[in-house]
């Protein structure tokens, strides 16, 4: 709800998750569902940043190793969100197809699905043969692909703000237009204070602030080098459904899939932001290039009209993988951030990751590979 | 310093009148619009205005019609006059157009908008039927094709287009079946003596409604249909227990500002409550808190198309003014003052004529309200139940709403209004719907060639 009439803050709770995305609120409804009281800030509109923006490839197709344990425990959320959060979200899994345009990209395709069949995820490697028989809308360009079946795309307008609702039913104090100001250690537990005072306690301090993470972690003297990420976006008006696969394409920097309402919705490039302002924009000359590359795959989409584009803000880390775990240096605080611009799919698994690591101190899916760790410790300061 | 590159988007009373003065001046404005050929949409030229006469196109503004495209014909050899060209995008000083196929952009050091005004429009059962049209389609109908939209035609909403229409479609043979407007009879005596800012136009309008009396036509006060329905030969307009048979219903409650590349611009926007809709923040001189971005005419905010001359006159001065130019101080008094009368008499209009948006909140469950998404009233009651959109832009994002074509231009302050009555909240609390390029749809191969005679967006595809 928004925070119109300033309503006092509850004097301590047990925990404050920080960033109202998809990450923040699924970890804030469990933890009030394990009977925890938790209030969450967001400085906006829960759901409304890289959460609500994204393309909403639901993915797990060419992830690093590092990641796929995650996104494995989410795609089995994906399939019970209306159980979860009182509707499906739009997701249809729908198969997610990445497309290979020469020898070695397709060889890149093989090296992944070997990876991922050791993870125990059977991926099909597709002759360009099949895939243009099978899939006959496709440019003549293609030399091959593979398809995972259970990848799937969904509306991510509706993912972060039904979270948030479902969150506030599992009783979490939800604030939106709400920033938090300052974040400091407050004997073994945390306060959190409002640019108008307003402040309350915690024992426990989560840190779901998407692109504006470091900024958070930064209160507590850890440094991280995250940069924002605005992918740019390109929706047409409805058409006959053409092609039923979410598509991605070995380093061409062009996604796209076709709604259920009948869009074609691609994305390519980056558009501008300003994370201070929480303001990002689409470019024109970005829009362009990628209208052509788009006309390139699937032909048969030339005649429709555009009919909007959008950016949004991520935060992205050197290495492309979030920032996920218990903080290095402050007992207490949990990092869930940078997810660098494929962490849409992720985020309901994120929540879940973060109420086992409150709750039980651990979780069974393996995150090693995403921990704050391995950013060098020597730039983290002393608790 | 080098030359400033002024662009004008809009050739109507406001695009040609500042064009006009920047000419005057010696500049060499460029001079853009969708349309075919100047006038805007009240001087709306049909295709050859050779073939009807001034007197018959434009009645009782034949005058004014002729010297504004008489001004045009004058300037144009002196400014960069761009038809067919329609602006998507503003960003970082250029406007990106779609021209001949292709699109492209142009560089500006000043850019005045006078993109104009569209129908406000209200849902109610029955308006997606074919045969229901806007006031201002209509309008265009006879103007630009000179044809009717119906043989016997039912004209429901509010304003002075309401009647206008009606008296021109009745004087083009049409036989009118009704003029219904929602605005009572008290309101429009107890706002009359505003309109002595005006006294002509007030007598013109008293003489219209006279005029639909003596043809027999019905005009009804106060009154707002349930519904128009389709019959076994046509179309009715239900109204309580009346039908008013029809072949044909123009619809409209007064107009709109167009702000869709203001937003663009970065003019930030306020509610009006008079007119019940959003505006460009700019003072009487078009001035607006963006620098270099001017607003004149009918898209700063609804005051009517003389008013729209003076306004285009004044931004256009403004911007001289911003250029270190000479101005003359006593004209631009004047046309100030001239604004402020018809700013007066509009307060008249918008208090005898109000859009009716409380009304909004009885329509039934299956009224259409975003029609490029077939929104219903259901559909905003169910996700409001469920997901709690704060404002119009999240009802748009969970429900739909203003998603399509038209970027909620035609239903945006309509789903506001039916979000303010379920939530309570103020409709100026819950915002207007962001613009978002291309601000009307474009061709995905249109946008993989270069408009002629731009910039192109990508060098490399300059082929
Ligand atoms: C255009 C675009 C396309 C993308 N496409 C895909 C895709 O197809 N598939 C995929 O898996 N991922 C995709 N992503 C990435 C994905 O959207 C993000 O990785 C993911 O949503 C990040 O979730 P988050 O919760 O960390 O961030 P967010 O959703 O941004 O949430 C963080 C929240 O923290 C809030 N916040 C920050 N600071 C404060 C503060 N001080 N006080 C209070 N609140 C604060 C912010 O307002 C924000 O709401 C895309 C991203 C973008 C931008």
């Amino acid at each position: 709800m928004i925070d119109a009439d300033k309503k006092p803050l509850p004097q301590h709770v047990d925990a404050v998750v920080i960033g109202g995305g998809t990450a923040g609120c699924a970890a804030a409804m469990h933890l009030a569902n394990a009977g925890k009281r938790v209030v969450l800030f967001e400085q906006r509109l829960a759901g409304a940043q890289a959460s609500g923006q994204n393309y909403g490839g639901v993915r797990q197709q060419g992830r690093c190793p590092e990641e796929l344990p995650i996104s494995f425990r989410a795609r089995r959320i994906w399939d019970r969100l209306p159980e979860i959060v009182g509707h499906d979200c739009g997701f249809r899994p729908s198969g997610h197809i990445k497309l290979a345009r020469t020898a070695e990209e397709f060889a890149g395709l093989e090296a992944w699905a070997e990876m991922a069949r050791g993870f125990g995820l059977n991926v099909a490697i597709l002759s360009g043969n099949v895939l243009r028989a099978e899939h006959n809308y496709l440019g003549s360009w293609v030399y091959g692909g593979s398809y995972c079946a259970t990848d799937g795309h969904a509306n991510p307008r509706l993912v972060g703000p039904l979270f948030a609702r479902a969150a506030e039913r599992a009783g979490v104090d939800l604030r939106e237009c709400c920033p938090v100001a300052k974040l400091e250690r407050d004997g073994a537990g945390f306060r959190v204070s409002l640019a108008d005072g307003r402040s309350t306690r915690a024992d426990v301090a989560i840190n779901t602030a998407g692109a504006w993470g470091a900024d958070i972690a930064a209160q507590l003297g850890e440094t991280y080098d995250e940069h924002v990420l605005s992918p740019n976006m390109i929706v047409t008006e409805p058409a006959a459904p053409i092609f039923a696969a979410s598509f991605g394409v070995c380093g061409g920097d062009i996604y796209f899939r076709q709604t259920p309402r009948g869009n074609v919705l691609f994305g390519g490039g980056r558009g501008i932001s300003d994370k201070s302002r929480l303001w990002a924009r689409p470019l024109a000359t970005v829009s362009v290039q990628a209208a052509a590359k788009m006309i390139g795959f699937i032909p048969a989409v030339a005649h429709l009209a555009v009919i909007r584009s959008w950016s949004g803000i991520d935060g992205s880390m050197p290495d492309d993988r979030p920032v996920l775990g218990p903080s290095p240096s402050v007992p207490g605080l949990f990092h869930a951030f940078g997810f660098s611009g494929h962490g849409f799919q992720l985020g309901p698994a994120v929540g879940e990751v973060l109420a086992d690591l409150v709750l039980a101190g651990h979780t069974e899916t393996d995150i090693s590979g995403l921990s704050p760790l391995r950013f060098t410790p020597s730039t983290i300061g002393a608790a | 310093m080098s030359a400033p590159a002024i662009v004008i988007v809009g050739a109507g009373p406001a695009g040609v009148r500042a064009a006009e003065v920047l000419a005057g001046a010696g500049l060499r404005p460029i001079l853009l619009d969708e349309g075919d050929r100047c006038g805007g949409q009240i001087y709306r030229q049909p295709p050859d205005p050779r073939k009807r006469p001034y007197a018959k196109l434009y009645g009782t503004e034949a005058e004014r019609a002729r010297a504004l495209h008489e001004t045009f014909s004058r300037i144009a050899p002196e400014i960069d006059y761009r038809p067919r060209t329609l602006v998507w995008d503003v960003a970082g000083g250029q406007v990106m157009v779609h021209a001949g196929g292709g699109v492209g952009r142009i560089p500006y050091s000043h850019l005045l908008l006078a993109t104009g005004a569209t129908d406000r429009t209200l849902p109610l059962p029955g308006w997606t039927l074919p045969g229901v049209y806007t006031l201002g389609g209509a309008q265009i109908a006879l103007k630009a094709q000179d044809c009717l939209i119906g043989k016997r035609v039912a004209f429901v909403g509010t304003g002075p287009l309401l009647y206008l229409v009606a008296v021109q479609y009745a004087r083009a043979g049409a036989e009118v079946a009704a003029v219904i407007d929602s605005g009572t009879r008290a309101a429009q005596v107890a706002n009359a003596l505003g309109l002595l800012a005006q006294p002509k136009v007030a007598l013109r309008g008293l003489g219209f409604v006279a005029e639909l009396k003596r043809r027999g036509v019905p005009v009804l006060k106060g009154a707002i249909p349930e519904a128009i329905e389709q019959t076994a030969d046509g179309l009715a307009v239900k109204l309580g227990a009346r039908r008013f048979a029809c072949d044909a219903v123009g619809l409209g409650y007064g107009l709109r500002a167009e702000t869709q590349l203001a937003d663009l611009a970065g003019v930030p926007r306020r509610f009006d409550a008079a007119q019940q809709t959003w505006v460009p923040e700019s003072g009487a001189d078009g001035r607006t808190p963006a620098a270099g971005v001017y607003v004149a005419g009918d898209g700063a905010g609804i005051l009517g198309a003389d008013a729209a001359e003076l306004r285009g006159a004044r931004a256009a001065f403004a911007l001289l003014e911003d250029l270190g130019k000479p101005v003359d101080a006593a004209k631009t008094k004047t046309l100030e003052a001239g604004i402020a009368r018809w700013a007066r008499f509009r307060a008249a209009i918008d208090g005898m004529f109000p859009v009716p948006a409380a009304a909004l909140a009885a329509l039934p469950d299956d009224a259409v309200v975003c029609r490029c998404e077939r929104i219903t009233v259901a559909d905003i009651r169910r996700v409001a139940a469920l997901a709690k959109p704060e404002d119009v832009n999240r009802l748009k994002a969970f429900g739909r709403a203003g998603m399509g074509r038209c970027q909620g231009r035609f239903c945006g302050e309509n789903a506001q209004a039916i979000l303010a009555a379920i939530t309570g909240a103020a409709p100026s609390a819950l915002g207007a719907h962001r613009a978002q390029a291309p601000i009307k749809p474009i061709p995905l191969d249109d946008m993989t060639r270069v408009a002629p005679n731009t910039d192109p967006i990508v060098e490399e595809a300059a082929q």
